[in-house]
């Protein structure tokens, strides 16, 4: 799960984690009150979306309007907030299409001295986190890693003891810090990387981290991802979700215990596990058909879920037939055509519907397929299956 | 010969009063009778509070400890929900178990580093979590697999994923190749045995001739298991990755199976595969055959 940056700052700043003054503003009124509340002489209003690349980006509906823009009094302030709240941003990360900004951060203006980057993942291979770090701040560390390598720091640290002030000073020398910037680092760094644990965050980005003309740390971005599979002990972390920023169809899928995610192509897949799933997206590409989606109806498959699933994949206009690929081990097969048939029914397929099985029961389950008299072509195996449902799109 | 699973194991199950738990256990121990009549290999269970009371014959105890004493289990099954899950598994290794199939899904990451650093100074093997399990065709099976798609052989199966195992224990069955043992190994993050540590017993293992390696997307276990064969494994090696087509950034169901920072895409893994000289199939129905191929060389 993703947050906003405003909801990062707030975290951050409630967990010891130094953060520019700011102040959320949802209409021009607010926007220039903020300015005013900050002080001035300047200050900073940041569109609030989920993707990256804001202050790069620009509004549909006022193309010369940045997401991300620096204003020097409340009056310029409201005017930049009328421009950007209800409208639609666009950015490298959003697609065509955008998203909407419904929230600003104002922030307070600050003189920078320097810019870096942080970032802290858990790593598969040191297994446990890793904070890392860059000179080049406001830079992809993507393209940092693939450029400029030498640029980079990297310190793993124990998830229950947390970063050691010797490793955050081993940071900040690398790095060049002086004497004042060390002593700030020696608080930040630990206090970021216990951050990181105590969430549970898969991913924490700072970027740009910013160093001031005194030589303090303080964090001018926010990005925080958390691990879904531990938001059960973090209830204040699920409050601050926003559905407004997630695929309206990849909602619908995990409230029904589905997991679905969109992609652009016209073949519909709904399959049982998660590698065959990806297998099956391979196999349509391999045989010159486009994936649809990703979809997992996890081992159980019963009827409930797979209409629902067959509701969530017709709903993309661009599917223009459908494959179900289920190897029916523990569920036997012949219990999933039967839950197949009555979601056939119940969601009225309106393009061509493939179908293979394989598994326990699966002779049963082919005759009642063919018994249905339902319009359902049937394939042998995966190959067989992906040629048969790239063919039904010419037919 | 087998790896993992053998006439000798003896398996409890943690979490044996919850649906799946029981249901598992019960087609476990169906299975296991088939294969070796009249021997008792799934002996009990675990859930605390339960104790002294029994579920369909199956015994229940209040610990792991006590349910290896009383039983002599040296297994343990674990289908424990995610928020207890990371207790349940350090409890089996402080009990000694000697092998710990975890077969919960959604273990938070951060558990998962805790119990890898509980389980350091612990003998106990941990497969999993979120896998299908270990089984040893016509021997015994620990986990969710369905046991009949399994034939006795001499092929290995390591895999990070379910029903892609399935697929490919039955394309294998179609092109006359059983199975020594097929493991699971998970597609979390953070997983308990690694391809290498597997790679290395099948290597070993005198009833296992060839390899069968599953990958998806993300990390770079695949690599490492790449690195590995190229200076280990003699024995022929056939692969496949999942996820050629998965877009960068978005998660493919598995909490492991993310393309992230450039790194953990299909391409580079299959690459590192033929490299290492493994026979890879780009597609997910050449499995057996890309195995055979492999045998045969």
């Amino acid at each position: 799960m993703k947050i906003h940056e405003y909801q990062a700052k707030q975290l951050f700043k409630a967990a010891g984690v130094a953060v520019p003054q700011g102040i959320v503003a949802k209409s021009p009124e607010e926007a220039a009150a903020a300015f005013t509340t900050l002080g001035g002489p300047i200050a900073v209003v940041k569109s609030q979306i989920h993707a990256g690349g804001r202050g790069k980006g620009t509004f549909k509906e006022a193309p010369a309007q940045r997401g991300v823009v620096l204003v020097k009094s409340a009056e310029e302030a409201a005017e930049n907030a009328k421009r950007m709240l209800g409208n639609t941003l666009v950015t490298i990360q959003t697609g065509d299409e955008g998203k909407q900004v419904n929230t600003l951060f104002v922030e307070q203006g600050l003189k920078i001295a320097r810019e870096l980057y942080l970032g802290i993942v858990v790593d598969r291979e040191v297994g446990g986190p890793v904070l890392i770090m860059s000179s080049e701040g406001g830079m992809e560390i993507e393209e940092v890693a693939k450029h400029s390598p030498e640029k980079i720091v990297a310190e793993p640290f124990d998830s229950v003891a947390g970063l050691y002030p010797y490793q955050a000073r081993k940071m900040a020398y690398a790095l060049g810090f002086d004497a004042t910037a060390v002593r700030s680092a020696e608080k930040f760094l630990p206090q970021i990387c216990r951050f990181f644990v105590n969430y549970d965050c898969s991913m924490v980005e700072i970027n740009p981290l910013i160093l001031t003309e005194d030589s303090q740390l303080l964090a001018l971005d926010g990005k925080v991802t958390f691990d879904d599979n531990a938001l059960f002990r973090h209830k204040d972390i699920v409050a601050l979700r926003d559905l407004n920023e997630e695929d309206p169809s990849e909602v619908r899928a995990a409230d029904t215990g589905l997991s679905y995610v969109k992609l652009n192509g016209n073949i519909g897949c709904l399959v049982n596990g998660a590698g065959l799933a990806m297998s099956t997206m391979d196999l349509i590409k391999i045989h010159g058909g486009e994936p649809a989606n990703f979809l997992d109806v996890g081992g159980g498959a019963n009827e409930e879920q797979v209409t629902e699933a067959f509701r969530i994949i017709l709903a993309d206009k661009n599917v223009k037939a459908v494959l179900v690929n289920i190897f029916g081990g523990i569920m036997k097969c012949d219990i999933i055509v039967s839950a197949l048939l009555n979601a056939y029914e119940k969601v009225g397929f309106n393009v061509p519907l493939v179908v293979r099985l394989e598994g326990t029961n699966v002779e049963i389950a082919r005759e009642m397929l063919k018994a249905s008299g339902r319009d359902i072509i049937s394939a042998t195996d995966l190959t067989d299956a992906a040629q048969k449902v790239v063919k039904s799109l010419g037919a | 010969m087998s790896i993992l699973v053998s006439k000798s194991t003896r398996v409890i199950t943690q979490g044996i009063t919850g649906n799946s738990g029981l249901f598992h256990s019960q087609q476990c121990r169906a299975y296991a009778a088939e294969c070796q009549p009249g021997v008792d290999v799934f002996v009990g269970g675990v859930t605390p509070g339960k104790g002294g009371t029994t579920v369909d014959n199956f015994p229940v105890f209040n610990s792991v400890a006590e349910a290896r004493e009383k039983t002599g289990a040296n297994t343990s099954m674990i289908f424990v929900p995610p928020p207890f899950c990371a207790d349940a598994i350090l409890e089996a290794a402080d009990a000694g178990m000697e092998l710990i199939v975890t077969i919960t899904e959604g273990i938070p990451v951060m558990d998962m580093l805790r119990v890898k650093r509980g389980l350091e100074k612990s003998k106990s093997r941990l497969i999993g979590p979120n896998c299908p399990g270990v089984i040893t065709p016509g021997v015994a099976k620990i986990g969710i697999m369905p046991g009949y798609i399994h034939k006795p052989g001499t092929i290995g199966i390591i895999s990070k994923s379910g029903t892609l195992t399935y697929e490919a224990a039955w394309q294998l069955g179609r092109v006359g190749l059983g199975q020594s043992t097929a493991v699971g190994i998970g597609g979390d993050p953070i997983n308990g045995t690694s391809y290498i540590e597997l790679l290395e017993m099948f290597q070993n293992d005198p009833g296992t001739e060839g390899i069968l390696v599953i990958g998806e997307i993300g990390g770079s276990a695949e690599q490492q298991a790449a690195e590995y064969i190229k200076s280990h494994v003699t024995k022929p090696v056939a692969g496949f990755i999942a996820g050629q087509t998965a877009p960068p950034g978005k998660r493919m169901g598995h909490a492991g199976a993310i393309i992230s920072g450039g790194g953990g895409g299909a391409a580079e893994k299959m690459e590192a595969l033929r490299a290492a000289g493994v026979i890879v199939s780009d597609s997910p129905g050449g499995m057996g055959d890309a195995m055979k191929k492999a045998m045969k060389k």
